[in-house]
């Protein structure tokens, strides 16, 4: 029988990394994540598991303290909140770069600039489509629930080793403060340093053991003929994980003239929009982009035939509604409805903007 | 007459010197009479002699050096300009019996990565860093750095580095002493053959106080750029003894002790 506790987002997440035998945790607090490295001192999981966790000095030291422990082929993680992910975009840009796995999490609050320390979705852009400099993605899995919160970081790092790359579990603010049930998994065991160099002793930099050639962790290359063959190789990486990696939820969308598409907690607050719209005689159905990259384009283009019209969701003034637009590559009429600077869409208001903008009552 | 081969004049008895096997066989890219080259083979023989090569991890950001691990035959990571200490943080807290170095220029270590170093510094990871200061950006071509000294040109102080409006240099060395997490600081040169025996000894001794896990061991080679300076190699070391030295004072500026 697997632990069944009551916990808020952050604190479940935090929970999940020393279950899931991450090796280290460096992080800075910012609001509305400083719960993640709260629990983490508190809980002293050098002691449970021997998982080192640091607070960093900034969040800049942060993601170059995860940078070079990740470097090594150990499990490490860092998670902040909008602000402090901008802050780290050069150290990720530099971790795609070099190919080496670790996970981020953001808590997204609003912006720009200072913003809000309240819940937002206006990361979308930074998330998806880059954030730093050069040529390059981050898995990117939206959580929905607290109970997603933990189920998402083994499933991060399978995915941040299978492919050699930074993942970001991009939340917000109302899934990290909020308390739900969940269901933790099982302590995994921690990898040891033998079975780590055994399994990654082709990249990772565990010291220079005599029959092997020096281990090199870099993003530069001065040869333009090789730098562009490096950036080819990584855009055949992002063409598979386009191909292997994208998932979704479809609620009720089987005989649905027209569909909510949200994620994160919008994507929660859409369910009950859907039961309203249901009672009033109107079938809606809501498609979940689990992964925001690779984003689900065919699985939406697929739906179109069979829809009148789409209404995205987001607590922003509308980013992943281009993604939806160019999914159904403009045949159905999509609108976007949110709410930003910190407030939440309520699910009647969500009926509601169906009516006027997609459905023209 | 006979041909000479070099095996007959260079004998296991005569042989005095012989590159470290660390070094790869790529020839270095730094300018001729920089002392990059004769710093880099300091480290690499103290690891050599140590014995430590299959445990060190080094790490080379941003600057001149940023292509160390094209000739440093060790496992190494290039970091982000300035963030050096923070990756070694990374390395040394998941890998606290491995030996981490970082090897950073003065416009990385002192200017874009000063809050790094004081914080790592501070928190006295056991780790070594080599810090070489040449008083100039060297890469980019010759900028005024944060160790640029009163009236040194550089290409952004092109009259001379008048204090009253680009501030005062930072002497970074000083500075990590003061700190609680340093067990060893040392100012060194390798201009002459005598100093380079003491900074190779100080480099050494900064790695034994990572072995006997005391903190953070940090040496400072005051060096030069003579092609940043736009000096011969000759001229710029003349250069460096009468006006760097005086202002970078070499010798032991901490030591905890080993015990």
């Amino acid at each position: 029988m697997r632990e069944i506790k009551l916990m808020k987002g952050n604190e479940a997440i935090a929970e999940a990394f020393i279950r899931a035998g991450v090796d280290a945790y460096f992080g800075y607090p910012i609001t509305p994540q400083s719960e993640v490295i709260e629990y983490l001192m508190y809980e002293e999981p050098h002691k449970r598991t021997g998982m080192v966790v640091l607070q960093a000095e900034s969040e800049i030291a942060a993601i170059n303290m995860v940078y070079g422990a990740a470097c090594t082929g150990k499990k490490v993680v860092t998670s902040s909140s909008s602000p402090g992910i901008s802050l780290m975009q050069e150290g990720i840009s530099y971790i795609a770069g070099s190919e080496v796995p670790c996970v981020l999490v953001n808590v997204v609050r609003g912006g720009p600039g200072l913003g809000t320390i309240q819940p937002s979705q206006a990361d979308y852009f930074q998330s998806t489509k880059g954030g730093g400099h050069g040529d390059y993605h981050l898995i990117v899995i939206a959580p929905s629930s607290v109970q997603e919160m933990v189920d998402f970081v083994p499933l991060a790092f399978d995915l941040a080793f299978k492919y050699r790359n930074p993942v970001i579990i991009q939340s917000d603010g109302v899934i990290g403060q909020m308390m739900e049930k969940v269901e933790l998994f099982e302590q995994m065991p921690r990898m040891t340093n033998e079975e780590i160099k055994q399994k990654y002793d082709d990249w990772a930099l565990t010291g220079r053991t005599k029959g092997r050639e020096h281990n090199i962790i870099t993003s530069l290359d001065l040869v333009s003929e090789r730098q562009e063959k490096f950036n080819l190789k990584l855009k055949e990486k992002y063409d598979r994980v386009e191909a292997e990696e994208v998932r979704y939820e479809k609620i009720m969308c089987d005989d649905a003239d027209y569909i909510f598409v949200a994620y994160g907690s919008s994507s929660r607050i859409c369910q009950k929009s859907v039961k309203l719209a249901r009672e009033a005689g109107i079938k809606v159905g809501l498609f979940r982009p689990i992964t925001l990259y690779p984003f689900p384009f065919n699985e939406i283009k697929q739906m179109v035939p069979h829809l009148k019209g789409i209404l995205t969701v987001e607590m922003s003034l509308g980013q992943m509604v281009y993604d939806v637009k160019a999914a159904v590559e403009y045949r159905i009429l999509v609108e976007h409805y949110g709410r930003v600077g910190g407030m939440i869409p309520t699910p009647e208001a969500i009926v509601d903007a169906l009516k006027t903008k997609i459905i023209g009552d | 007459m006979a041909e000479i081969k070099l095996e007959d004049i260079i004998k296991e008895e005569n042989k005095v010197f012989s590159k470290t096997s660390l070094f790869t066989e790529k020839p270095l890219s730094y300018c001729p009479g920089c002392g990059h080259g004769v710093a880099h083979r300091l480290v690499l023989e103290a690891i050599e002699e140590m014995g430590i090569v299959e445990n060190v991890i080094g790490v080379a950001p941003v600057g001149c050096s940023v292509l160390a691990y094209e000739f440093m035959n060790i496992d190494m990571a290039e970091a982000p300009h300035g963030r050096a200490t923070a990756l070694a943080t990374g390395i040394k807290r998941v890998y606290p019996e491995k030996f981490v170095f970082t090897y950073q220029g003065d416009g990385d270590l002192a200017a874009i990565g000063t809050g790094e170093t004081i914080h790592t510094c501070n928190r006295g990871e056991n780790i070594t860093i080599v810090f070489i200061n040449n008083g100039i950006y060297g890469m980019t071509g010759g900028q005024m750095a944060p160790t640029t000294i009163p009236k040194m040109k550089t290409s952004t102080s092109p009259y001379g580095r008048q204090v009253d409006m680009m501030g005062h240099p930072l002497k970074m060395t000083e500075i990590v002493a003061q700190l609680p997490g340093t067990c060893f600081v040392a100012r060194h040169a390798v201009h002459t053959p005598a100093l380079v025996r003491k900074a190779k000894k100080a480099i050494r001794t900064a790695f034994e106080y990572q072995k006997a896990k005391k903190g953070t061991s940090f040496v400072e080679i005051v060096s030069n750029c003579n092609s940043g300076w736009k000096m011969t190699p000759i001229q710029a070391i003349k250069w460096l003894e009468e006006n760097m030295l005086p202002f970078y004072e070499l010798g032991t500026l901490k030591e905890i002790g080993l015990d």
